[in-house]
């Protein structure tokens, strides 16, 4: 049985903001199909009763004090910026 | 011998002596990259103006002073996912071509205060993505022991820039086996650390439950020199353990004896290069004659590893890489109308394939109505993992098995089926999932290439897998073997 | 009215009043230049870490308990993902199952009717930066205020109409600026609010298909824009029409809403765990230090003031709806100002300045000693009621004390009664008509005289004094 569908793949590849070829969306059609039907093996095994592990080292209450501190000059921040305007970031219009 | 092949603590007395100094170090690097980088290609950047001035700097501050700081004045490199301040840093993608940090990772911090000298960036499969250096979107760095094999992954510049005494030693990062997969493919030693002993501040995340910097070095001394100072807790990292880090150089004590070794019996299975087993079972006997004594364990869960790795790494990367825009920094794609084009052409003209098909598994392992099915699922039975090492650490000090299943593999040979190339992981992908502590040393070689040994210790016990390491080295001759370039 | 029911619920979300960002120490100050407010952290660098505001996770308790919710004791942080430019990271670190606190409420009180109105959760979250769009049709993109901590509130479906939905908010914001955690000033965007709404016959179980209302820069559009959303609806459903699963937009000047998008199927956000942040463990005596630091609230103010000074409900009520007036009020009555007095000033004067100036009382140099000092001159006749008011006006614009005021002003009131008199004969000589007009039984003209009297006087008459001579004197015509 096929794991993921060649649609399943396009609408995947849209929420993660990648275009694909019609090639491409048939190569990681097949690719991820075969590595989704590999990972099926993990139902296999019973985990009714696990607790999922989120972070190997049991950490809690890790927080900061609320002291403000200096930020970067505007110009790094924007040293890397492809393209800006009146010390914003640009981009082309939303639709 | 070349300067670069000496040990941390003899280029630090020969400091000490005034009988070199600093740019000495760094002139040898550079030269002796000049001659082999041709050949082996591990580097991205070189940092060699910085690196001089910081050298000439050093040495009049040195000229009158002995120097505590073990690794003041020794040529280290990093690999291209830590971010360094004004030196590009690409994590091998092409939509960092042209990305020049504004802040440095606490890591490069740490060694800049310890006084090292950053010669250059490091290559690596893309966003650390991969097995074998073919992922990155540069080039591919060779094996130094053989220019048509592969040095492993993803810290491939990382190990074999040391394997080739291009530096003294390196930073890598290892997610499921990127630090001692390609050590052991190199012929060097390499360790990841605890996760949370080394801060990840300004370490480009590709797994942020997973990802640890760690050491690659000649010998397992300088890999104690190097964590020593680059371990340590950060107000920086959330996930970074605030626990006391202890004396690792005091660890070598060269005394193994009564020590307990558990070896996974799904370590030696089928699908391990016999040759490979072979080194190992020798290895074994080796610290046997020390006074060691092993045993045949379970670890029952290993081979749901696998999967549960890249469920986990991907869904976590595919969140991670969403950052890479084209908005803030990093490559823009040229052709782009409107903002639904931006994101989706800036992001397919700049990660490759193996990224893109990660990000997507990612994607869709977290999607509505899959969630339960694969995410959750998998850090349940991550859950099943950790508990198989901590059954064993009930028993034992170490787990000890190959690195990797195989040597280094042929440039080429295995791009065509992403399972096949995940396979080469199997071994050292647990140990991410149960967030302990291993090590890679050269155990012996295959076909003229080297072959790794792992030993896996207890959460936070650096100082054992040190302890053994050194033991085993000392006791062999391997890690003296040096590659013909 | 009709025959359908509408269905409300809000999400209002809340920036909290920390001197840094939630996950770095940037500045959250509000007004700064575009992106001078950054750092590779909040600017969504690669290899950059979270690391949570210990006053941002306190300040959303202290809300949450404020608002009657249960404070959960494992909480943990989850990343929303989705692509925006104003969301560098493209994801949001938010928290879905486990939020700060849930199950609250809070009561309203409309045309003297009580209403409890549920609150499903409060949780906490970073702020996403600044988008705005350029004449070119491209986009600018400022970072300063992503990060800010941002508490997001959202309610049970239990309101049943507009003036309910403003009243909540009203009684919502009242609570928060009472803890102290924020400004929820709405023109700069510290609470902003989201509404929904759906029409269902009357007697049906099941909601409607309901709209999202969007762009409500007041809680007087938000009110608006729910009416005419309601109106619509309910035409549309009677046109036999249909409603659609949409987003609209409130638009000011026609008072109407227009459709921003029609929802396809839901977002899909991939929730999960932030591996980049640890566990928040909530103990019984972190919830209780924080619980200490509440304030009395509105509602215990709104009693207090009743019991206390003798103050109508209603008055209480209108007082106590915002801090800054209630603790102006306080501090007035410490100055010995008569409580009905002022609440009658603030009500009254002082409240129509400041909606006509939009402006709050502590931006304005009025202080409540003045105030109550102005007052005391009313009630021991120095000045009319009248003259106050010019009085008043100066002391809110400009500042000052009443008594310097009204000397350097001229402005003390005549009690003389010789020196009225004057004028009294005066404007009755002026006047033959309106005497005639008197004596023909026409009492009206005895209002004109007086209104004569006090201009010739500029209003500084003492008012029963003109009267009562006005009467003797044309007594004697």
């Amino acid at each position: 049985m096929s794991q993921i569908s060649k649609d399943e793949v396009k609408h995947v590849a849209n929420l993660a903001r990648l275009s694909l070829s019609e090639e491409e969306v048939d190569m990681f059609t097949e690719q991820l199909d075969a590595i989704i039907g590999f990972a099926e093996q993990l139902n296999e095994l019973d985990t009714e009763n696990i607790e999922p592990t989120t972070h190997v080292l049991e950490l809690k209450n890790v927080l900061r004090d609320d002291q403000a501190r200096e930020s970067v000059p505007r110009e790094e921040a924007l040293k890397n910026a492809p393209d800006e305007r009146d010390g914003q970031f640009k981009v082309p219009k939303t639709f | 011998m070349s300067l670069l092949e000496k040990k941390v603590s003899e280029l630090h007395d020969l400091l000490h002596k005034k009988e070199i100094n600093v740019t000495d170090l760094v002139d040898a690097s550079y030269d002796r990259i000049s001659q082999v980088e041709g050949k082996v290609q591990a580097f991205l950047s070189l940092n060699e103006e910085h690196a001089r001035r910081m050298a000439k700097e050093l040495d009049d501050v040195l000229a009158g002073y002995p120097g505590e700081r073990i690794l003041a004045g020794l040529p280290i490199a990093l690999k291209d996912n830590i971010s360094t301040k004004g030196l590009r840093t690409t994590s091998g993608s092409k939509i960092l071509d042209n990305f020049n940090p504004i802040y440095d990772a606490t890591v490069a911090n740490r060694l800049y205060e310890a006084g090292a000298i950053t010669i250059g960036k490091l290559n690596m499969d893309e966003f650390a993505m991969g097995s074998s250096n073919e992922n990155s979107g540069f080039h591919v760095t060779k094996n130094p022991w053989n220019t048509e094999y592969v040095p492993g992954g993803s810290s491939g510049g990382s190990a074999a820039s040391v394997a080739a005494s291009e530096v003294l030693f390196s930073l890598g990062s290892d997610t499921g086996g990127s630090i001692r997969q390609p050590a052991a493919y190199c012929g060097v030693v390499g360790l990841k650390p605890t996760y949370g002993l080394v801060s990840r501040f300004g370490l480009i995340a590709f797994a942020s439950s997973l990802d640890q910097i760690g050491p690659i070095t000649h010998t397992v001394e300088d890999n104690a020199y190097l964590l020593q100072a680059i371990a340590g807790h950060d107000p920086m990292d959330s996930t970074s353990a605030n626990v006391e880090i202890p004396d690792y150089l005091s660890s070598l004590t060269g005394d193994i004896k009564g020590l307990r070794i558990a070896v996974p019996k799904e370590y030696l299975a089928e699908g391990v290069d016999p040759e490979v087993k072979e080194k190992v079972l020798e290895a074994l006997n080796v610290l046997e004659a020390q006074g060691a004594s092993w045993e045949e364990v379970s670890l029952p869960h290993s081979k749901y590893a696998l999967a549960t790795y890249y469920l986990l790494s991907s869904s976590e990367a595919s969140a991670n890489l969403s950052r890479f825009d084209g908005v803030r920094y990093g490559v823009r794609s040229d052709n782009a109308e409107n903002l639904l084009q931006l994101y989706k052409n800036s992001r397919s003209e700049g990660f490759g394939d193996e990224v893109k098909r990660r990000i997507m598994l990612g994607t869709f392992a977290l999607s509505s109505g899959y969630y339960d099915a694969y995410y959750k699922k998998a850090q349940k039975v991550r859950t099943l993992i950790k508990n198989d090492f901590e059954q064993v650490f009930n028993d034992f000090d170490v787990i000890i098995g190959p690195t990797t299943p195989t040597t280094a593999f042929k440039i080429g040979e295995k791009t065509n089926d992403p399972l096949t190339m995940y396979a080469n992981d199997i071994l050292t992908i647990p140990v991410n999932l149960a967030g302990v502590p291993a090590i890679s040393v050269p155990c012996g070689f295959s076909n003229g290439l080297p072959v790794g040994l792992q030993i896996i210790g207890k959460h936070f016990d650096e100082r054992t897998i040190y302890r053994v390491a050194s033991v085993f080295e000392q006791a062999t001759e391997h890690h003296k073997a040096k590659p013909q370039l | 009215m009709s025959n359908f029911e509408t269905i409300i619920g809000l999400e209002v979300h809340v920036e909290l009043k920390t001197n840094s960002k939630i996950f770095c120490g940037c500045s959250t100050d509000f007004g700064a230049p575009p992106n001078s407010h950054t750092c590779p952290i909040c600017l969504g660098h690669p290899g950059v870490l979270p690391v949570l505001n210990k006053q941002a996770v306190e300040f959303s308790m202290r809300a949450a308990m404020a608002l009657n919710c249960e404070i959960n004791r494992e909480q943990y942080f989850d990343r929303k993902n989705y692509f925006y430019p104003d969301n560098p990271k493209a994801y949001q670190i938010s928290q879905l199952d486990k939020p700060i606190g849930e199950h609250g409420w809070i009561e309203i009180d409309v045309n003297g009717e009580k209403k409890k109105i549920g609150i499903t959760r409060l949780h906490l979250e970073e702020d996403a930066g600044k988008l705005t769009h350029a004449a070119d049709g491209s986009s600018l993109v400022d970072l300063n205020r992503q990060g800010t901590p941002l508490m997001e509130i959202v309610s049970e479906p239990d309101i049943r109409t507009p003036e309910e939905a403003y009243a909540y908010l009203e009684k919502l914001k009242a609570i928060i600026q009472y803890t102290g955690v924020s400004d929820c000033k709405m023109e700069e965007g510290s609470l902003r609010c989201d509404a929904n709404i759906s029409i269902r016959p009357v007697g049906q179980k099941e909601f409607g298909t309901k709209t999202e209302l969007k762009n409500l820069n007041s809680f007087a559009f938000v009110q608006k824009g729910l009416e005419y959303e309601e109106k619509r609806q309910e035409e549309e459903i009677l046109n036999g029409g249909e409603i659609l699963q949409e987003t609209r937009r409130f638009d000011e000047k026609s008072n109407k809403t227009i459709l921003m998008r029609v929802k396809e199927g839901s977002d899909d956000y991939r929730y999960f765990p932030d591996p980049d942040l640890v566990q928040l463990s909530v103990s019984e005596e972190w919830i209780e230090r924080v619980r200490a630091e509440i304030p009395e609230l509105p509602d215990a103010r709104k009693e207090r003031y009743v019991s206390e000074f003798g103050l109508p409900a209603y008055d209480a009520g209108v007082l106590t709806a915002s801090i800054k007036m209630a603790d102006f009020f306080e501090k007035g009555i410490q100055e010995k100002a008569d409580p009905k007095m002022l609440s009658n000033w603030l009500m009254g004067e002082v409240s129509a300045y400041l909606n006509n100036a939009s402006r709050e009382i502590d931006e304005t140099p009025l202080t409540p000693g003045n105030l109550a000092k102005m007052i005391k001159l009313i009630e021991d006749g120095t000045i009319s009621s009248k003259i106050a008011k010019k009085v008043f006006k100066e002391m809110i614009e400009n500042g000052g004390d009443p008594q310097t005021i009204v000397k350097e002003k001229g402005l003390v009131q005549i009690s003389d009664e010789g020196a009225i008199r004057e004028f009294v004969v005066a404007v009755l000589d002026r006047n033959p008509q309106s005497i005639e007009d008197f004596k023909n039984g026409k009492d009206k003209a005895i209002g004109f005289l007086v209104g004569q009297v006090m201009k010739e006087t500029k209003g500084k008459a003492n008012p029963p004094l003109v009267n009562k001579l006005i009467a003797e004197e044309l007594k004697n015509r």
